[in-house]
């Protein structure tokens, strides 16, 4: 299948800012749909609120957009009763790590078989640019005008802690990675977290002066560095890319399956 | 069997939104914005069919063809 057969054609131009990281996100996840093979039918988006949340309007596929942070909550009804399906949650940085939070840490203990995608532009977008969970210290948003004092989660670490048995991170400018790791992380068997930096030039880029689309893709170019690499032992500051876990752990659905089989075996 | 060659630069016009993540990371320079702020392919000659500029584009906007090299 081509790419544009993946994506409902009428409601594009869509409405994400010109040079916005979220486009890029939805790209790779196409390709790494494609190069899947997967049919359309086979996969359902469940997504929140926020301007990353648009995408299910964009994909073909079994869509639904929900409520704020409680799209892990609906995505976790849909693979219980269809667990032959590849669900895949797309979610912003507020969405799934502020009022989602528990959604998130909880979708990650259980291990179901679900691909979380955390585009992280860390601000509230779709809502004029509050600070979130995860634009951390020292940056500037419509609701902290004289800095944020919020120190940032690290998606990958809460991830991991929570039990996440697929954890990842890339960017929009590292798109042949991204796709590689969206295309693992759905194949993967049990919980995936992909977090991926994905700019906001409209919010996060004009309120912390960090110049144009362009600018900030440099900067993901330039700050971050695949995991282990010699460059990370010399500047620590440097984000990590890459897998940073995938392990096998009983997966959410077929226990609960082998639930079912007990109970109707009776006392 | 030849190498794959470029066959065109298809461009989505009403997609593209001027944002120039194409053009600036073109390792070639292939590509510039228009008066109107799109994109087009300036030097089409130099282009390596990387396609860089259709796997970043966030607008779905501009699609490498290619086609079967004579040799
Ligand atoms: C229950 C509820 N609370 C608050 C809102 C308002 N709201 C809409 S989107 C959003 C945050 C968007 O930020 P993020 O999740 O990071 O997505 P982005 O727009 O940055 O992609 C908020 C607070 C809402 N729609 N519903
Ligand atoms: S406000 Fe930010 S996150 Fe929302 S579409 Fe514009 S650039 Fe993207
Ligand atoms: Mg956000």
């Amino acid at each position: 299948m081509a790419i544009k057969d993946y994506i409902r054609e009428r409601f594009f131009p869509h409405i994400w800012c010109p040079g916005c990281g979220h486009g890029t996100v939805m790209n790779s996840l196409l390709r790494a749909l494609e190069s899947l093979g997967m049919s359309r039918n086979e996969i359902v988006m469940v997504s929140g609120i926020g301007c990353s949340s648009r995408i299910s309007g964009y994909v073909d596929f079994h869509t639904l957009h929900t409520i704020h942070g409680r799209a892990l909550a609906f995505a976790t009804g849909v693979k219980l009763s269809r667990p032959e399906l590849n669900l895949i949650v797309p979610m912003g940085d507020g969405d799934a790590l502020a009022i989602g939070g528990n959604h998130f840490i909880h979708a990650a203990r259980r291990n179901i078989d679900i691909t979380a995608i955390v585009m992280n532009n860390r601000i509230y977008g779709m809502t004029g640019g509050q600070f979130s969970p995860l634009s951390g210290y020292g940056t500037m948003a419509t609701t902290a005008p004289y800095s944020n004092i919020d120190h940032a989660f690290d998606t990958v670490e809460l991830a991991i802690a929570a039990g996440a048995t697929f954890v990842a991170r890339s960017t929009s400018y590292h798109v042949k990675q991204l796709s590689k790791i969206l295309r693992d992380a759905i194949l993967h068997e049990g919980f995936s977290v992909v977090e991926v930096l994905s700019q906001c030039p409209t919010y996060f880029g004009r309120k912390n002066r960090a110049g144009s689309a362009v600018d900030m893709m440099e900067q993901y170019k330039n700050d971050t560095t695949p995991i282990g690499s010699k460059a990370k032992k010399e500047n620590p500051d440097l984000i990590e890319r890459g897998i940073f876990v995938q392990k096998e752990m009983p997966e959410y659905c077929r226990e609960y399956d082998k639930i079912i089989e007990k109970a109707m075996k009776g006392n | 069997m030849g190498k794959l060659k470029l066959k065109e630069h298809v461009i989505t016009r009403e997609w593209c939104k001027g944002c120039g993540i194409c053009v600036h990371f073109c390792p070639k320079q292939v590509l510039e914005l228009d008066d109107q702020d799109k994109v087009f392919a300036a030097r089409r000659e130099d282009c390596i069919c990387c396609e860089l500029c259709e796997l970043r584009c966030p607008d779905l906007a501009i699609e490498i063809e290619t086609e079967q090299g004579s040799e």
